[in-house]
């Protein structure tokens, strides 16, 4: 056998192999989604949505922990946002490349690996105890934003990163200050990454369950949360509530309220797609 | 009358010297060739002028270098405005991902100019002036990637005119267009002569003998013979000059 007859077969292997692996998650994501949905799409259904946790399985609904789930996802959002991408573009932008500042990103980096209990902790310490926030809605979504922020701040350096220094260069050179140059040239073509790594970070805080149990989130929520400084379940724990217990009826109602959780993240990533699609339109490459 | 001036300038970046000791005088209203083999400093200290090389790591500078007789590596100097005052043209055309109309107006917006009309005026004389107008006059509103690489490149000219300096640097400005594209950029230097002093930095020796005034070439961070352009080609001084526009080395 020739040369490039190997070669060609490597190739082929190679793409065969690629195929297996895309086919292997998929499988797998398809076999779990089918399971819950025979078990739990005839559960879903307006009373289901909007009535109070109960004891009986058919009176028992996911409103307290579907609106705190929002409430959660909202808040971090506010919160994290403008963090994570002001200190992602002050690292990539302003900070001199020194020890300290190599420090720093070493350590941010490894922050997004550390497991969300250890935030839970934190958490419970700085936002529940020190600055007295207990089990409140404000709180969890504090505590998430920690979580997430490293994630944020990555994503958005990698974005900024990815931006041509000729661009830079363009807006430096007519007379444009480093702040107008971030603001009307960098952040608008780095957008788009931007976007999809918030909404990647956001969609790991609305799955969190631990760091919310660890800062006192309640299991049985009988109200909807109104304020930032209710107390609040989400649907991951309240899953998790009626996972555990032995009735039948409850189990049912867990993979409805699973179904419910994964179409507010595809919501949730379907309104990414669009905006980044939308923004990526204005800035004319 | 000078437009600028260095005095034995020195640049370090880190332990490499890429400038050695370089005094050279710019003339108001004339072109300037640099040339001078890949990496001889030429690039480096064109954007000295507008001070581009701040940016880069381990960058140091020593020596004086004026504009209008004004020091522009003082501490005191506002580096926004001296970069409206000197623009800068660069070797890839670089347009904004914008439109075209908002490409030639940004210089303005960053200055805070909000009125329509003067915008419009300002866009239109200023694609008059790189002979663009009326390739684009119905297009304002495309995308500027929608254009040939040499009408982008007079796009990023008109952009600059836009901020009205007094002097254009330009860094490699054709090395990326076709022929019929650099004739009509030299045709438009020799036009722009009239009202700017021109700085080109150009690998072209043909470029070089036939649009500057002046020519200075460097070898290895230093500035071996500035003179006549006439004269650098016909009669030059020294013997390394002869040996590379003659083709021996470079």
């Amino acid at each position: 056998m020739n040369n490039s007859k190997i070669n060609q077969l490597k190739d082929n292997a190679f793409k065969y192999f690629g195929i297996g692996c895309t086919l292997f998650g998929i499988l797998v994501l398809g076999y779990f989604l089918v399971n819950i949905a025979i078990e739990g799409i005839a559960r879903i259904n307006w009373q289901f949505i909007t009535s109070l946790p109960s004891r009986i399985p058919g009176k028992a609904g996911i409103l307290p922990a579907l609106i705190g789930t929002l409430w959660i996802l909202g808040l971090t959002a506010v919160i994290a946002i403008p963090i994570g991408v002001g200190a992602g573009i002050y690292l990539e932008e302003y900070a001199k490349k020194n020890r300290l500042n190599n420090i720093l990103e070493i350590n941010i980096t490894n922050l997004a690996g550390v497991p969300s209990i250890i935030y839970g902790l934190l958490g419970l310490e700085i936002f529940s105890r020190i600055m007295s926030m207990g089990g409140s809605l404000l709180a969890g979504a504090s505590t998430l934003s920690l979580l997430i922020l490293p994630i944020i701040i990555v994503a958005t350096r990698e974005s900024l990163k990815a931006v041509p220094k000729s661009l830079r260069e363009a807006s430096f050179a007519l007379g444009a200050t480093k702040w107008q140059t971030t603001w009307m040239q960098i952040l608008p073509a780095s957008s788009g990454g931007i976007v999809t790594g918030v909404i990647l970070a956001l969609s790991r805080a609305i799955g969190e369950t631990a760091p919310l149990i660890v800062i006192g989130a309640l299991a049985y929520v009988p109200f909807v949360p109104s304020s930032p400084t209710d107390e609040f379940t989400v649907m991951p724990i309240q899953i998790f509530n009626w996972i555990s217990r032995p009735q039948k009826g409850f189990i049912i109602n867990s993979a409805a309220a699973i179904l419910v959780l994964l179409l507010v993240t595809f919501l949730m990533n379907g309104i990414a797609v669009y905006l980044r699609n939308r923004w990526q339109k204005k800035v004319k490459w | 009358m000078y437009k600028l001036r260095s005095e034995n300038v020195n640049v370090h970046y880190g332990d490499f010297h890429a400038i050695k000791d370089v005094s050279l005088d710019v003339e108001k209203n004339s072109v300037t060739a640099f040339i001078g083999p890949s990496g001889c400093g030429k690039s480096t200290f064109l954007r000295l002028y507008n001070r581009m090389n701040d940016y880069i790591e381990g960058f140091k500078k020593t020596g004086k270098i004026y504009f209008d007789d004004v020091e522009i590596y003082d501490s005191k100097i506002h580096i926004e405005g001296l970069r409206k005052k000197i623009g800068m043209v660069f070797q890839k055309p670089n347009p904004f991902p914008k439109s075209i109309y908002e490409n030639v107006v940004y210089g303005l917006r960053i200055q805070g100019m909000k009125n329509k009309k003067m915008l419009d005026e300002v866009v239109e004389n200023s694609l008059k002036r790189v002979a663009l107008w009326d390739e684009v006059k119905d297009d304002l509103k495309k995308s500027a990637f929608a254009l040939s690489g040499g009408q982008q490149q007079r796009l990023c000219i008109a952009r600059t005119l836009a901020v009205e300096p007094s002097v254009l640097l330009m860094d490699e400005p054709t090395s990326a267009l076709d022929p019929i594209s650099t004739a009509k950029l030299e045709e438009l230097i020799y036009e722009l002569k009239q009202n700017f002093t021109i700085i080109i930095v150009t690998h072209n020796m043909q470029q070089a003998a036939r649009i500057s005034d002046k020519t200075a070439f460097f070898y290895l961070g230093e500035l071996v013979e500035l003179n006549d352009t006439k004269e650098i080609f016909t009669n030059p001084k020294k013997e390394r000059t002869q040996n590379y526009i003659t083709g021996r080395f470079g």
